[in-house]
This record gives structure tokens, C-alpha cells and sequence, in this order.
């Protein structure tokens, strides 16, 4: 009896803590929503984010661990089937939870919200919080659930089992198209972000001597102190940021890291090259090591900045570009917000995270909740700061960093007049106040979200520590930690897609296949980096500044690829014989699958040439038949380029389309044969089902 | 009695903070790829005894190589 009440009495305790946390978050999302004139403070956004997040998680996470997915606790899972201590370790759930987040959160979280800042903050937060309790969060923990009861197996070779050959080959075909223009993409931010900028370049150069000495330390003098190895690596990159401001001062130093655009995009496709083929131990491991301490660390800075400054939201709740007429990227908020904000709120790369090596480190079943969904609501939230950080800024500064030459010349007069003539209003004044403050000759177009990333930040993060005084260092600080990511990325993508490109021609030219072969591995990465290098170039001399046509295309696959592990999850839900809830999964399916294919339709379609691809080539093809010459063409040798390069988009992002729709009809026929069969048809390991017992391997 | 409970609730919280900071090492290791060579040595000992053990250097050479193998979904990272 007792008891019974004590219970009774925890239940109601329980229950008043959720209803409460419910108002709190439905009152904070009210305040973001509804306030409209004066300014509203970051940290409503912050709760609205959190309530959110602690109740999907209590709730529809909890159905989906419990009721779709029936999480098994007493099935063994690979990592204590197969435990070796190196590959398939069981793991405590919040060490791997680290190693899960680590693994996906990168620089496309930070970067799609900033863009998509243009529209003011209302509707990015709202897609923010949706997609991932909805599509981003339910993607990666359903697929970490199917690789977990597959050995850990991988999205392509899971497809491949549970859907067929055909399928699995044009999944993997779209997986190394998205690394392409995911390594452009990437690439490009960060030639925008130190193209003439000596004490931004100076800093990045240094990683590359200091993450080899930290290599060497870490190979012969004091092998696998990876703890002492950082710290002298992270002491030696804060000197690299405190020379840089002497350096860009200096008249003899400054002009030697004095680059443009395309002599930065040459130079770092070299770079490329070189460091995918030199050991992993010199250059790619160490930094690798400093990017992901550097990442964590200043994503947790950042939060506690936010907390303790509590900056407010200088952007509108909803700002005119709505329309479709932005200057950031072009498109109306539908289709072209979906896929821009694409990491935070779903992203389908995580799928290929999710099914890499978190699966063998499962310790139990019901663990996979807590690692596969909630390390997406807290990318979702690394997301969410990087919003806040965009807005703070003045609206008028912004949309100078973000708007490219054509559209608001190259002087602070005319960038300040025509800005506020888009009723944003700024001064002159104000643009070269705020160049000197982060210690730049200028701040007008530094598009690719970085620049604006890192003003936000070094406001917030002054706010906090050092005054205005530290502006500058705050700033060149954040470029940093972006571009050093960034560039292991690139670096780490790069041997991908050479592995990729192996396998792939190995099956017309088994020599291709082999590993070992220095000509092989030579000839495999010259492709992958010449594929890139094609599309970031491309974007350095883009007449619409190359994120305007790079970024959209890197949103439509990406979003193509979640569409792609969504369906495989659906099918597998069907093959499961859980049919019943497959709305969970086909729900996010389908409002994916409208949002790329009318994002695509209307990149390669649509009437203006900012949004369209073919309207932007008939544009340049057209005046080059008159003899005309089109900004920024200078030859007609460019003009054919421009031409043939919007041509060439079109066909990729035509491309992306027929993936989508190839998958969904592969998706289609295999669910029509699941119906068929009576019997779950799954392809699991690990289990007996007819003696329902685990089997030992 | 006094200083014995304190003794007690002192060995208590050094014990948290040193579980603590175990856990936090782990994860630091396990987010650049780096499983516990400690777990490995012992699963080798009680698994697969009389056969070889890879040393600390060994082991922390082999995870490094591992980890950018871009072979078996390792190596991939996110945007």
C-alpha cells in the first residue's frame, strides 16, 4: 500500500516536471515566434531549442526505441559477438557518444543556418528544430540500429543486401558525387574566408609545420601521448594566431600571405594532393587530433558565451527575403531553406557515420537511442548557436559579408548604400569600424558563412572575455578552427574518393583495384582532386560568387542521400514486418523527396538566372552570341566557361534528381515484395528467430 | 566519527572525480579514434592467451592507420 503511493506520488512528480517543461518550451517558442519590432534575446531561443529537444527525446525517441524498433536488450550486439579490443569494442555509452558526435558534427551545421540567417531567424529555427526530431535525429538512430543488427555493416553494402545490386550500385555512385561537391564546397569557404586576408592565411599556413612536428613527437619521441602532443600543438596554433596580426602589419610579410581567390584554390587543390598521399602520422592525424579537441572545445565555449552574455537577436524575426530575392543564396523559403540548413536538421551523411564504426561499439540495444538520436539533437543545437551567432550581428554587416560584388560593389560607400536601400540600414563607417575591429582591410563579400560565423562569435566571445581589444583575435581564432577542419576534411575526403574512384574503375580495370599500386593510388587521387579542384575553381570565379550556385547543389545531395538511408530504413521497417509505424520513416521520406526535387527542378528550370542553372548558361551563351561580354567575364574564353560550367551543374544536379527517383522506385519494389511475403524477410546477423536465441559467432 | 565520515565522503568524491576524469580520457581517445589499450591488452590476455599482444606504440600505430583506412566506412567524416 505503501508503496503503491510512493509510486502514485513519483508518477505525479514525473509527470508535473514534463507538463512544466512543455509550457516552458511552448511559451519560449511563443516568444520566438510571435515578437515582432523590439529585438528578443538569444536565450529564448535557446530554452525554446532545449524543451524541444528533452521532450522529443523523452517521447517520440522512446516510441521509437520501444514500439518501432522493439530495442532488444538481451540480443547481443556485434561489438559483444565479435569483441577484438580494436574494431568491436563494447564501449560505456557516454565515451561513445563523444565518439559519435565528434564524428558528426563539422562544419555543415555552422554554416548552412548562417546562410539561411537571410531570412531572418524564425523560419531556420522552426526547420531546425522539425527536421531534426522529425527526419534529422529519427535517420541517424534508425540507421545506427540497422547496421548494429548487421554486424556494422555499411549503408551501401546494407542497400545492396536488403534492396538489391542495382540500387546499392547507384547509392554508392551518389555517395562519391556528394563527397565531390562536399570537398568543393568545403574548399570554398575557406578561399572566401582568407583570400586577401595575410593574417587569416599566415595562421592556417602555420598549422601544416606545427600539426608535423606535433606528428613526429607523436611517432619517435613520445609515441601515442596524444594529450601532451595537443597541448603543445594548441600552445603553438594561439602563438600562430597572436603572430598573424604582426605578420599582416609587417610590409615585407603581409603581402607574401597576400592571396587572391583563385591562387588560393590552385594552391590548396596542390595541397590536397600532396597530403592525401603523404603517411596518415605527419599530417593528417595530428591535425586531425587539434581540429576535433579544437572543434568540441569551442563548441562548448560558444554555448557558455551565449549563457553568460545573453546577446540579442539583431536580425528580423522574418526579413523580406523570404521572397526568394535574397542576396545570400537565391530561391524562395520553399523548397531552398530545406536544403539549405541541411547538417542540423537532417543530413544525410551522418547515414554513412551512423553505419561506419559507432555500430561495432554498441554496448547493449537500448543504448542506441541515446547515441544515435540524441547526438543528433545536440548537432542540431551546435546548429542552433551558429543561428544565433549570424544574428546578433547587425543585419546590415551581414548582409555586406554575405552579398557577392555584383550586387553590392566593392567599396564600403557603395556596399553601405545599397544595403540599406534594402531597408537594412548601415553606414560606411560602420563596415570599416567593423573590418578594423577583426583586424581585416575588408569584410564586404567574405561569403561561405565562416567570416559572418566568426564575427558572431568574436562578439559574443569578446562579450565574454578580453573586450573589444580581442576582437580581432576572437575572430581569427574562429576562421581558424573553421579551416582546420575543414582542411582534414578535405584531406581525409580525399582518400575516400580515391578509394572510391579504385573501386569503382576496378571493376572495369582490376590494376585500378589495388591499393598497394603507388600508379594506382597516384592516378585514383589526381581524379578525385581534379573533380573537386574543377568545382571549387569554378566557384572562385562564379559571376554569383560561387556559394550562390555550389551551396545548393551541396544541400540538394546531401538531402538526396537522407532520402536515400530513409528509404532503405522504411523498406527494412517493411521486411520487418512493422509496416503499422512506417509512417515514422516514410513521413520524413517524402517531405525530403519534394523538397530536393523541387529544389532541383527549379535550380535547373526555373526563369532567373540567379536560381536557374540552364537560364544563367542561356544568359552568358546568348550575349556571348551578340558579342557582348557579361560581368565578371573579362574574355570570351570566360564566357564559354561560365557557359559550359552552369551547363555542367545543371547535368549534376539532373543527376541528383534521377538518383532520388531511382531510389524511391528501387524502394517501391521492394516494399511491394516485402507485402508480398508473410514472413519478415530481413537480412539481420546474430539471431535465430526460429530458436529465438542468441546464436554465438 | 566526525572525521571518519569525512575520511569516507572524501575517498567517496576521489574516487567520482577520478572515475570521472577516466571517463573523460576514454573520450577524448575514442573521439580521434583511439580505443582504451588497456580494455585490448586485457581482452587479448583472457581471449586469446599465449598468443601476441601489440605494445602501447603498437597499438596506438595500428588504431592511426585504422582510423584514415578509408576501406570498411572508416575515414569517412562529416561535413
Amino acid at each position: 500500500m505503501a508503496t503503491n503511493v510512493t509510486t502514485t506520488d513519483r508518477a505525479s512528480v514525473h509527470w508535473t516536471i514534463w507538463v512544466a517543461l512543455s509550457l516552458v518550451g511552448a511559451f519560449s517558442l511563443g516568444t520566438v515566434a510571435l515578437q515582432r519590432g523590439e529585438s528578443i534575446n538569444a536565450v529564448w531561443l535557446v530554452i525554446a531549442a532545449v524543451s524541444t529537444y528533452l521532450i522529443a527525446y523523452r517521447f517520440y525517441a522512446l516510441f521509437i526505441a520501444r514500439t518501432v524498433l522493439e530495442l532488444d536488450p538481451s540480443r547481443p550486439t556485434p561489438a559483444n559477438r565479435r569483441n577484438d579490443g580494436l574494431d568491436y569494442v563494447p564501449t560505456n555509452r557516454y565515451v561513445l557518444f563523444g565518439h559519435h558526435f565528434a564524428a558528426i558534427a563539422g562544419a555543415g551545421p555552422l554554416v548552412g543556418p548562417v546562410l539561411a540567417a537571410q531570412m531572418g531567424y524564425l523560419p531556420g529555427t522552426l526547420w531546425i528544430l522539425a527536421g531534426v526530431v522529425f527526419a534529422g535525429a529519427v535517420q541517424d538512430f534508425i540507421i545506427l540500429f540497422v547496421s548494429t543488427r548487421r554486424d556494422g555493416r555499411s549503408l551501401g553494402d546494407m542497400i545492396k543486401s536488403e534492396m538489391g545490386t542495382i540500387p546499392g550500385l547507384i547509392a554508392l555512385f551518389g555517395v562519391l558525387a556528394i563527397m565531390i561537391i562536399l570537398l568543393a564546397v568545403l574548399a570554398l569557404i575557406v578561399v572566401k574566408a582568407l583570400a586577401d586576408s595575410p593574417w587569416g592565411t599566415f595562421t592556417v599556413f602555420a598549422t601544416i609545420p606545427i600539426a608535423m612536428l606535433m606528428g613526429v613527437y607523436s611517432r619517435f619521441l613520445r609515441p601515442h601521448r596524444i594529450g601532451e602532443m595537443s597541448a603543445i600543438g594548441f600552445v603553438l596554433l594561439m602563438a600562430a594566431i597572436f603572430f598573424g596580426q604582426p605578420v599582416s602589419k609587417s610590409a615585407t610579410l603581409a603581402p607574401m600571405f597576400t592571396f587572391s581567390g583563385e591562387t588560393l584554390a590552385l594552391m590548396l587543390i596542390a595541397y590536397g594532393f600532396i597530403a592525401s598521399v603523404l603517411p596518415v602520422w605527419l599530417l593528417l592525424a595530428p591535425r586531425d587530433y587539434l581540429s576535433t579537441f579544437l572543434k568540441i572545445g569551442t563548441i562548448v565555449g560558444l554555448a557558455i558565451g551565449i549563457m553568460i552574455v545573453m546577446p540579442e537577436l539583431r536580425m528580423p524575426a522574418v526579413s523580406k527575403f523570404v521572397d526568394g530575392t535574397g542576396p545570400v543564396f537565391s530561391g524562395s523559403l520553399f523548397p531552398f531553406l530545406f536544403i539549405t540548413i541541411a547538417c542540423g536538421a537532417v543530413s544525410g551523411f551522418h547515414s554513412l557515420i551512423a553505419s561506419g564504426t559507432t555500430p561495432k561499439m554498441i554496448e547493449n540495444e537500448t543504448q542506441i537511442r541515446f547515441i544515435g538520436y540524441g547526438a543528433m539533437l545536440m548537432e542540431s543545437f551546435v546548429a542552433i548557436m551558429a543561428l544565433i551567432a549570424a544574428c546578433v550581428i547587425e543585419p546590415g554587416s551581414y548582409f555586406a559579408m554575405n552579398s557577392p560584388p555584383a550586387l553590392i560593389g566593392t567599396t564600403a560607400a557603395e556596399a553601405a548604400a545599397k544595403i540599406s536601400s534594402w531597408g537594412f540600414v548601415i553606414t560606411p563607417d560602420a563596415l570599416t569600424q567593423l573590418a578594423s575591429d577583426v583586424g581585416e582591410k575588408t569584410v564586404l563579400s567574405r561569403t561561405g558563412g565562416a567570416p559572418t560565423l566568426a564575427v558572431g562569435m568574436a562578439q559574443i566571445l569578446s562579450n565574454l572575455f578580453g573586450g573589444k581589444g580581442m576582437m580581432a583575435f576572437w575572430y581569427h581564432f574562429a576562421i581558424l578552427f573553421e579551416a582546420l577542419f575543414i582542411l582534414t576534411t578535405v584531406d581525409a575526403g580525399t582518400r575516400v574518393a580515391r578509394f572510391m574512384i579504385q573501386d569503382l574503375l576496378g571493376t572495369f580495370v582490376p590494376k585500378m583495384a589495388e591499393t598497394r599500386s603507388w600508379t594506382a593510388n597516384l592516378l585514383a587521387t589526381a581524379i578525385a582532386v581534379s573533380a573537386w579542384g574543377y568545382f571549387l575553381y569554378q566557384g572562385v570565379v562564379d559571376p554569383l560568387g560561387g556559394i550562390n550556385t555550389l551551396w545548393p547543389l551541396f544541400g540538394i545531395s546531401n538531402q538526396m542521400l537522407a532520402a536515400i538511408a530513409l528509404i532503405l530504413a522504411t523498406v527494412i521497417l517493411f521486411k520487418m514486418k512493422r509496416e503499422r509505424y512506417a509512417w515514422v520513416t516514410v513521413v520524413p521520406t517524402f517531405w525530403l523527396a519534394v523538397c530536393t526535387l523541387t529544389a532541383g527542378w527549379q535550380k535547373l528550370f526555373h526563369e532567373s538566372p540567379a536560381i536557374g542553372f540552364i537560364a544563367q548558361a542561356n544568359r552568358f551563351s546568348d550575349a556571348l552570341a551578340q558579342g557582348k561580354l557579361l560581368a565578371p567575364a573579362k574574355t570570351i574564353g570566360d564566357m564559354q566557361r561560365i557557359a559550359f560550367n552552369n551547363y555542367l551543374d545543371a547535368a549534376l544536379c539532373a543527376m541528383f534528381m534521377a538518383i532520388v527517383v531511382a531510389m524511391i522506385v528501387g524502394g517501391i519494389i521492394s516494399i511491394r515484395k516485402a507485402l508480398a511475403n508473410s514472413n519478415p524477410s530481413t537480412h539481420e546477423v546474430g539471431y535465430d528467430p526460429q530458436a529465438l536465441r542468441p546464436v554465438n559467432v | 566519527m566526525i572525521p571518519r565520515r569525512c575520511a569516507l565522503s572524501t575517498s567517496k568524491v576521489m574516487r567520482a572525480l577520478a572515475n570521472l576524469y577516466r571517463i573523460g580520457a576514454q573520450t577524448a581517445h575514442l573521439m580521434v579514434g583511439l580505443p582504451d589499450y588497456a580494455n585490448y591488452a586485457d581482452h587479448r590476455r583472457k581471449h586469446h592467451p599465449g598468443e601476441p599482444i601489440m605494445s602501447r606504440e603498437e597499438f596506438f600505430r595500428e588504431c592511426q592507420e585504422r582510423r584514415y583506412a578509408p576501406a570498411g566506412g572508416r575515414g569517412m567524416r562529416c561535413c
